[in-house]
C-alpha cells in the first residue's frame, strides 16, 4: 500500500470531527461516513489518526471499514457509481446494467476512469427495492434503469453538472 | 436468588437466572458439542459470538433451533440437545465448515489437537456433500507465529483473547461474507503490527490457523552437527505441563524425567532456566533495592514501582503502548537471556568452545520467547546468546520423535553449574512468583534478618490483579500484581496519572502466568489445568533444600569468579538491556 503524508489540515480536519463525537468509540461508524465525506475516501493513515483520535485499535477501525461497502480506502470518482446487487436489483437485471457501465466507462468495479470522473462500485441494498434495479451517482438515486439508459445518466455528469466539494489531502 | 427451572433431555434442572442452556446442560453432566464457544473460569475468559452454530439444540415449541451458548435458560423449558432434528443440523454446519477447510490433516501441524477434526470425528462425519470456492488467503510467518488462514473457522477466540483479554489489538476480523477473515490492520504482516507474539491466540486456536513457528528441524540440525556443542535450559513451567503431553494427570512435576529425556535427546549440557532466574533475582533484586533506597533517600530522578522484565510480551507491548513508561521497568533481561548471555560467555570459557560453535536451545512455555532470542541486542556479532526457543508442545514432539518412552525414565538431575538452581526460581513460572522470589532475597538483603517464613502466601493466587503489602522490618512494602495484559493495562495507566502507590510490580502477559503460556500443551478451555499447574510449581519450591535465590552456591561462585557484584560493570554488559520505542507517534 502507497503512504501517503496527511496534510495538517487533513490531520485536523479529521480531530474535529473525531471531536465532534466527542473521541467516543461507539461512534466510529459515524465518524467514518463524516470523514469519507469530508475526503472523499478512508486511507490507511486516516483510518491510523481515527484510532489514535478514539483510543481503540486500528485493527478494529479496519475491520469495520472493510465490512461495510460504502467505505472506500481508494479514492472515488469525482462521480462515484453504485449499482445495487441487492437480490431485488439482482433478479431485475442489475448484472447486465453493471455490465454497460463498465463497458461504458471501460474500467472494472473498484476502480476509477483515468479523469478521476467516474468510479464504479457495487452495494447491497439502498432501501429503495420498489424501485430495482438501482444505480446511484453520487447521492442522486436512480431507480429502474435499463441499460439502455446508462450511456444518457452517465452524458449528465460528463457534461459537468455542480461539483461536488471534496476536501484535497 | 432467582432461579430457572427448566427440562434438558427430560431431565429436570435448576439453574440461576442468566445461565446459558449451554452451562446448564452442563451442570447436570450433559455436554453439548461446541467449536467457537470458549469459556476459563476463574479468568473472566468467554467467547460467546454464537457464530459457529455447533452447539444447536430442540426447543420444545420454537420454531427455529436455538444455539445452546448464547440462549438463556428460561422458566419451564424443555430442552432436546441431541434430537435427531438438532444432530442433523450440527453435522450440516460442521459440514460447511469442512467444505471450505483445507484436508491436509494428515501434515497440519495441528493434527491430533484440532478441535475441528475432534468434532468431525465425534459427529461421524464421512462425507461432505457442499462443495464450492476455497479460500486463497496468503501465509504469514513471523519471528514466532505463523497464521495459515485458510484454516480459520472465524470462532474469533484470537480475536477475543487479543482485544478484550490481552487489549493488544492486533486482530480484528475484516472483511465480510465469504472474505471475512481475522487479521491485522490493512492485512499487514503479524511482525509489522502491534502484536507481542505473548501466543494467547495459539493457544486457543481450535484448528491449525495459528501455530508457532516450529524450530524442531533446526534443533535436530543443530544436535547432529558434530561440530557443535549443544547445550539446553528448560523453563520453570516446563516441568509442570510436559507430562500431560504424555497422558500424566494436570499438575504432575516431571523435572527429572525432563531431564532425563534431554540428555537421552543428546543434547551435550543439561540445563536448567531456573539457574538463571535465581540470578535475575540477584540482579533485579539489586536493582529494586538500590531503586527504593535512593527513592527513599530523597532522590527525584528515581522512578518507582519498578515493574518486572521477564515477559518478553509484556516487554513488547510497553514498547508498543506505553513508550513514555520505558525506563520504569527492571533493565534485566529475561532469565532465557542471562542464561544464553551467561552460556556464551563464562560456560563457553570454562569448558574451552568459541560461542559459534555453542548452540544453545531453550525450551519455554511461551511462544514470544522465540521472537525475544531473535532480537538484535541480544546476539554478539550476529551470533545470537539463545539460538533456538522450543516450546513445551515442540519438546514433547521432539521426545516422541526419539522414540524416548517418556514415562518409563528414570528421574535425573541437571548438569552442573547452570542446572543448579533454588526455589525462589521454581515459581518464576506462576504469576506472583517472580515476586515473591524477589520478596525473599530483598527482604534478607535489605533488611540484614533472616526470613522467619518463606511462603507468601498473600502474594499468590489466581485474580487477574493482586496487590499486597510486605513488611520490610518496619518499611511496608507495597506490591503489585498483575497477569493478563489487559490487567497489566490497568496498573501502567495508574502510573501514567501518577497514582500508583506501588514500589514493585510484577507483570505477565499471559493468564496464570506461564504456565498458562502459548506455548504450554493446550488446555482446550479449561482453566483447572491451570491452577493445578500452578500447586505444582508450589509443591517443587517447598520440596526445594534451598528456597532463595541468594544462597544458590552456583549463583555465588559465579559472581566471585566471573562477574563481581550483582550490577557490576559486567554484569550491566552481559545481563542488563535497554527497551525501545516501537509506537509510530
Amino acid at each position: 500500500m502507497p503512504k501517503i503524508k496527511l496534510s495538517q489540515r487533513t490531520i485536523e480536519i479529521v480531530r474535529e470531527i473525531c471531536a465532534s463525537f466527542e473521541n467516543n468509540e461507539g461512534e466510529l461508524i459515524n465518524v467514518l461516513h463524516e470523514t469519507q465525506h469530508k475526503l472523499g475516501y478512508l486511507p490507511a493513515e486516516v483510518q491510523e489518526l481515527i484510532a489514535n483520535e478514539l483510543n481503540m485499535s486500528v485493527a478494529k477501525v479496519y475491520g469495520v471499514v472493510t465490512f461495510y461497502s460504502f467505505f472506500n480506502m481508494i479514492p472515488q470518482g469525482e462521480f462515484p457509481i453504485s449499482v445495487c446487487m441487492g437480490t431485488a436489483c439482482y433478479v431485475r437485471g442489475a448484472e447486465q446494467i453493471l455490465h454497460e457501465i463498465k463497458r461504458q466507462l471501460n474500467i472494472e468495479v473498484g476502480q476509477s476512469t483515468p479523469d478521476g470522473k467516474f468510479s464504479l462500485n457495487c452495494l447491497r441494498c439502498v432501501g429503495a427495492c420498489g424501485l430495482a434495479p438501482v444505480v446511484m451517482v453520487g447521492e442522486k438515486v436512480y431507480g429502474r434503469v435499463a441499460p439502455q439508459q446508462v450511456r444518457k445518466i452517465i452524458a449528465e455528469y460528463q457534461e459537468g453538472c455542480v461539483k461536488p466539494e471534496k476536501h484535497e489531502m | 436468588m432467582d432461579m430457572i427451572n427448566l427440562t434438558i433431555d427430560n431431565r429436570p434442572v435448576s439453574v440461576e437466572k442468566g445461565t446459558s442452556l449451554l452451562q446448564a446442560a452442563a451442570e447436570v453432566g450433559i455436554k453439548i458439542p461446541s467449536l467457537c464457544y470458549m469459556k476459563l473460569h476463574d479468568l473472566n475468559i468467554e467467547n460467546k459470538p454464537g457464530g459457529c452454530r455447533v452447539c444447536v439444540v430442540e426447543v420444545v415449541g420454537r420454531r427455529n433451533l436455538a444455539p445452546a451458548c448464547c440462549t438463556d435458560a428460561a422458566e419451564g423449558m424443555v430442552v432436546q440437545t441431541h434430537s435427531m432434528r438438532a444432530i442433523h443440523a450440527r453435522r450440516t454446519v460442521v459440514e460447511l465448515i469442512l467444505s471450505d477447510h483445507p484436508t491436509d490433516c494428515l501434515k497440519c501441524a495441528k493434527a491430533g489437537n484440532c478441535e475441528l477434526q475432534s468434532m468431525a470425528q465425534h459427529l461421524g462425519i464421512r462425507e461432505i456433500h457442499f462443495e464450492g470456492e476455497q479460500s486463497t488467503f496468503r501465509e504469514d510467518t513471523s519471528p514466532a507465529i505463523i497464521r495459515e488462514l485458510n484454516k480459520c473457522i472465524r470462532c474469533r477466540r484470537c480475536e477475543m483473547m487479543c482485544n478484550e483479554v490481552q487489549t493488544v489489538g492486533a486482530l480484528s476480523a475484516i472483511n465480510r461474507g465469504f472474505n471475512a477473515v481475522i487479521s491485522p490492520a490493512f492485512e499487514m504482516n503479524l511482525d509489522h503490527s502491534v502484536c507481542t507474539y505473548c501466543g494467547q491466540c495459539v493457544a486457543v486456536c481450535p484448528t491449525g490457523a495459528l501455530t508457532e513457528v516450529d524450530h524442531t528441524g533446526a534443533v535436530i540440525r543443530a544436535l547432529s552437527n558434530p561440530a557443535k556443542t549443544v547445550i539446553v535450559q528448560t523453563a520453570p513451567a516446563v516441568r509442570a505441563a510436559l507430562g500431560e503431553e504424555f497422558g500424566g494427570e494436570p499438575g504432575t512435576l516431571v523435572t527429572g524425567k525432563l531431564a532425563a529425556a534431554l540428555r537421552r535427546l543428546g543434547f551435550n549440557y543439561v540445563f536448567d532456566t531456573d539457574f538463571a532466574a535465581d540470578l535475575t533475582i540477584m540482579e533485579e533484586g539489586t536493582e529494586l533495592l538500590n531503586r527504593l533506597t535512593a527513592y527513599l533517600g530523597g532522590d527525584k530522578e528515581i522512578k518507582l514501582p519498578m515493574l518486572t522484565s521477564c515477559c518478553p510480551a509484556w516487554v513488547k507491548f510497553f514498547e508498543h503502548q506505553f513508550p513514555e513508561l520505558k525506563d520504569i521497568p527492571s533493565s534485566a533481561r529475561s532469565p532465557q537471556q542471562m542464561f544464553g548471555s551467561i552460556a556464551k560467555s563464562y560456560f563457553a570459557e570454562k569448558i574451552g568452545v568459541d560461542r559459534k560453535d555453542l548452540v544453545v536451545v531453550s525450551i519455554m512455555p511461551c511462544v514470544a520467547k522465540k521472537y525475544e532470542c531473535s532480537r538484535d541486542e541480544f546476539s554478539v556479532n550476529g551470533n545470537p546468546d539463545v539460538d533456538f526457543a522450543l516450546t513445551t508442545r515442540e519438546l514433547a514432539q521432539l521426545i516422541n520423535l526419539a522414540n524416548i518412552d517418556f514415562n518409563s525414565l528414570p528421574d535425573e538431575d541437571f548438569d552442573h553449574p547452570m542446572g543448579d538452581s533454588t526455589g525462589a526460581s521454581v515459581i518464576f513460572g506462576t504469576t506472583g512468583g517472580v515476586i515473591e522470589a524477589a520478596v525473599r532475597t530483598a527482604y534478607e538483603v535489605f533488611t540484614g534478618k533472616k526470613l522467619a517464613r518463606l511462603d507468601f502466601t498473600e502474594l499468590r493466587g489466581m485474580e487477574g490483579l493482586r496487590h499486597a503489602t510486605i513488611d520490610f522490618d518496619g518499611l511496608p512494602i507495597h506490591i503489585g500484581i498483575a497477569h493478563g495484559l489487559g490487567n497489566a493495562r490497568k496498573l501502567l495507566e495508574d502510573i501514567q496519572k501518577g497514582t500508583s502507590q506501588f514500589h514493585a510490580i510484577e507483570i505477565m502477559s499471559c493468564p496464570g502466568g506461564c504456565i498458562g503460556g502459548g506455548g504450554q500443551p493446550y488446555h482446550h478451555g479449561n482453566a483447572e489445568i491451570l491452577k493445578k499447574r500452578q500447586m505444582a510449581l508450589y509443591r517443587e519450591d517447598s520440596g526445594k533444600p534451598i528456597r532463595k535465590s541468594h544462597e544458590n552456591p552456583y549463583i555465588t561462585k559465579l559472581y566471585e569468579e566471573f562477574l563481581g557484584a550483582p550490577m557490576s560493570e559486567k554484569s550491566h554488559h552481559l545481563l542488563h538491556t535497554e527497551y525501545f520505542d516501537r509506537s509510530k507517534k
